[in-house]
């Protein structure tokens, strides 16, 4: 089944400085990706912040204020969307409800000018491919929202895209249906060598299916990377709040020397860390660490706080604590558990030894 | 016992329509039934006059050929002005709306003698016409089909568009989106998305166009005047200018009927070739 649908030449997708307004609203604001050709790349930002216009520019619903969208280097702004030849699936699916779903995805193959048994042999053989093999003459709303989802995704490849776009394809679905459509879209667009753009509100979802990720906050692009350097190295506190949870704690820059700066914690302890640019001795900081990159300690140092423990929760394999700092800051730390002894008094908290703690300016 | 109470609920109610509507739809029936204007002798006489007259079945296709005309005069109208109002915006969607609804404000019989300022032998048509030096002679308007069909077109164009646009503006602007990203050009889009999924609206309008312009029996008279004959005309002669009122119920339910019949054969074709209702 995995040959059944032939790779065709992966494209590059470039937006240029795209803006969208709507009145006196700015939706897109100055967007630059490039994509590679077969590459995934997700959109992910909170509901509202342009994740859906920038995919309806793309696909030419909507007109940009500025900038390019090229693919494979050529401009495509010009052309209406019936000729760009985007596959998209809506966040809605939007299947034809007066269609079966054989004609749902002869629909594109139609629109093109194929005829019988051609358009026949496309639609069997994309059905077959998204595991609708028998559901040809059903109408959509007979289906489930996994199968309308499938049709949604077949009738978008039959047309044989250049791009595929997705605008959230699986909120609508629960759990374990999630997951099992991401593995398939993922499969499908291995096989077909598509270049894709997925929007998502979900980090988890843009972790798993993206090899790149595009983080959008109110119409920008805050940071776009591989999901690890997202996650380890998070460019903006926006950035580092959205993806994954963190603790962050107010402090100072104490000292500045080659390349490296010493912070003065709130919470009463100094840091050593890389020097962020642009900031000079005195400057407020925020320090954000990860909850399994902070550990519990019996003993004081400088580098140590004393903190007040709070709850612990065993969550799977791991040992969730609630603690208070002495400046009011609440923090989680996770430790796996089998290193966690008994120890009543381990009333400090530290940097593990592998923990990446970043620094952003903090406005007082 | 919940079933009972239900049921009793309703029956205030069908009494009514029983009383208002049920009651004297049968006095009309009986009253077809005799032979003459005193209602004293029981007989078919009166539907054998007017079933065995010609004359009758020349006014009822007449009036059935006006509501058709009218209906598809709105419907090529009505449908590309429903299609501007799903695309304007918010704002030109109110102004719109107002302008549609505007005519259902004012009464019958003030729009329709607004037409005959418009298409009388000196009204704004011929009198534009005339300047413009397209024509010499003032086209005859008044008391044609032509003009009656004009003015129940704008009379009875509410009709048309309220059920289309409430149905259109249903639709989910998504599927004209998917449409034409899959390669479909607006008229692909329109033939095989928007029109199969306004079908409902289409129908509906059709049906109240055609029931509303086929009885529409001042707009009939005053342009149409006496020389166009219609049923309705012809049931007001007869019940209120010769007085014979077994001959009018006839001609009502002969009316009736005919109606009922192609708006029943209307919604059928709708029903089969729209195929998709939503439910
Ligand atoms: N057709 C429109 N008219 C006016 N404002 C719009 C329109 N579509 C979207 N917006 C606005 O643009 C912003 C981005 O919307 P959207 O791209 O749908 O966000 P997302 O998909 O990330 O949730 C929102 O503030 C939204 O209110
Ligand atoms: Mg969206």
């Amino acid at each position: 089944m995995q040959q059944a649908v032939k790779a065709n030449a992966a494209r590059t997708l470039d937006v240029e400085d795209l803006s969208v307004r709507y009145g006196t609203s700015t939706a897109v604001d100055g967007v630059t990706l490039a994509i590679e050709p077969g590459e995934v790349v997700a959109l992910l930002g909170p509901s509202g912040c342009g994740k859906t216009t920038l995919l309806r520019v793309i696909a030419g619903f909507v007109r940009q204020a500025t900038g390019r969208v090229r693919v494979d280097g050529a401009t495509i702004d010009h052309l209406p969307p019936n000729q760009r030849n985007i596959g998209i699936v809506f966040q809605n699916y939007a299947l034809f409800p007066h269609m079966t779903v054989a004609e749902n995805v002869a629909y594109g193959l139609r629109a093109r000018g194929l005829k019988g048994p051609e358009v026949e042999a496309r639609v069997t053989r994309f059905l077959e491919t998204v595991q609708l093999g028998g559901f040809k003459d059903r109408l959509p709303r007979q289906l489930s929202g996994g199968q309308q989802q499938r049709v949604a995704l077949a009738r978008a490849l039959a047309i044989e895209p250049s791009i595929l776009l997705l605008d959230e394809p699986f909120a609508a679905l629960d759990r374990n249906l999630r997951l099992d459509m991401q593995i398939e879209i993922k499969r499908l667009q291995r096989t077909l060598g598509l270049t894709t753009i997925l929007v998502t509100h979900d980090q988890d979802e843009a972790m798993s299916v993206a090899d790149r990720i595009a983080v959008m906050n109110k119409g920008k692009v805050e940071q776009f990377g591989t999901p690890v350097a997202i996650y380890d190295e998070p460019q903006t506190l926006f950035v580092n709040g959205f993806i994954g949870t963190t603790n962050l704690m107010n402090g100072r820059i104490a000292s500045l020397q080659n390349g490296s700066a010493t912070v003065a914690l709130e919470a009463g302890a100094t840091i050593d860390l890389t020097a962020p640019a642009g900031l000079g001795i005195g400057a407020p900081v925020l320090m954000s660490v990860r909850p399994e990159q902070l550990t519990l300690s019996s003993v004081p140092g400088p580098d140590a706080w004393k903190i007040e423990p709070g709850l612990a929760l065993p969550i799977g394999a791991q040992l969730v604590h609630e603690a208070r700092a002495t400046d009011g800051t609440f923090l989680k730390i996770i430790e796996p558990r089998r290193a966690v002894a008994a120890d009543a008094a381990r009333t400090y908290c530290t940097l593990a030894a592998d923990a990446r703690p970043m620094l952003f300016p903090r406005s007082t | 016992m919940r079933k009972l109470a239900e049921w009793q609920l309703a029956l205030p109610l069908a009494l009514a329509f029983a009383s208002i509507f049920l009651a004297p739809l049968l006095m009309l029936v009986g009253v077809s039934f005799f032979n003459d204007d005193k209602i004293s002798q029981p007989g078919f006489g009166q539907w054998a006059k007017f079933l065995g007259d010609p004359f009758s079945y020349k006014v009822i296709a007449d009036t059935m050929l006006l509501g058709l005309k009218t209906v598809c005069a709105t419907i090529v109208i009505g449908y590309p002005l429903a299609l501007i109002y799903l695309d304007a915006s918010p704002r030109l969607q109110k102004v719109l709306i107002f302008i549609i609804v505007m005519p259902l404000l004012l009464s019958v019989v003030v729009r329709t003698f607004a037409w005959i300022v418009v298409l009388g032998r000196e009204g704004v048509v011929n009198t534009l016409l005339m300047q413009l030096g397209i024509i010499s002679e003032p086209l005859r308007l008044l008391q044609t089909e032509l003009g009656l069909v004009i003015s129940l077109t704008q009379i009875e164009m509410p009709l048309m568009l309220l059920p289309l646009i409430s149905v259109m503006s249903r639709l989910d602007p998504n599927l004209r989106d998917a449409s034409s990203a899959l390669g479909a050009s607006r008229w692909r889009t329109l033939f095989k998305v928007i029109v199969p999924l306004s079908m409902p609206g289409l129908v509906a309008g059709c049906l109240l166009v055609f029931a509303s312009s086929t009885t529409a029996f001042i707009s009939q008279t005053v342009i149409g005047g006496v020389r166009l004959i219609y049923l309705p005309l012809l049931i007001w002669q007869q019940s209120l200018v010769v007085f014979n009122w077994p001959f009018a119920a006839v001609v009502s339910l002969t009316l009736l009927v005919s109606v009922l019949t192609v708006v029943s054969a209307l919604s059928y074709l709708g029903r089969r070739s729209g195929g998709y209702v939503h439910g």
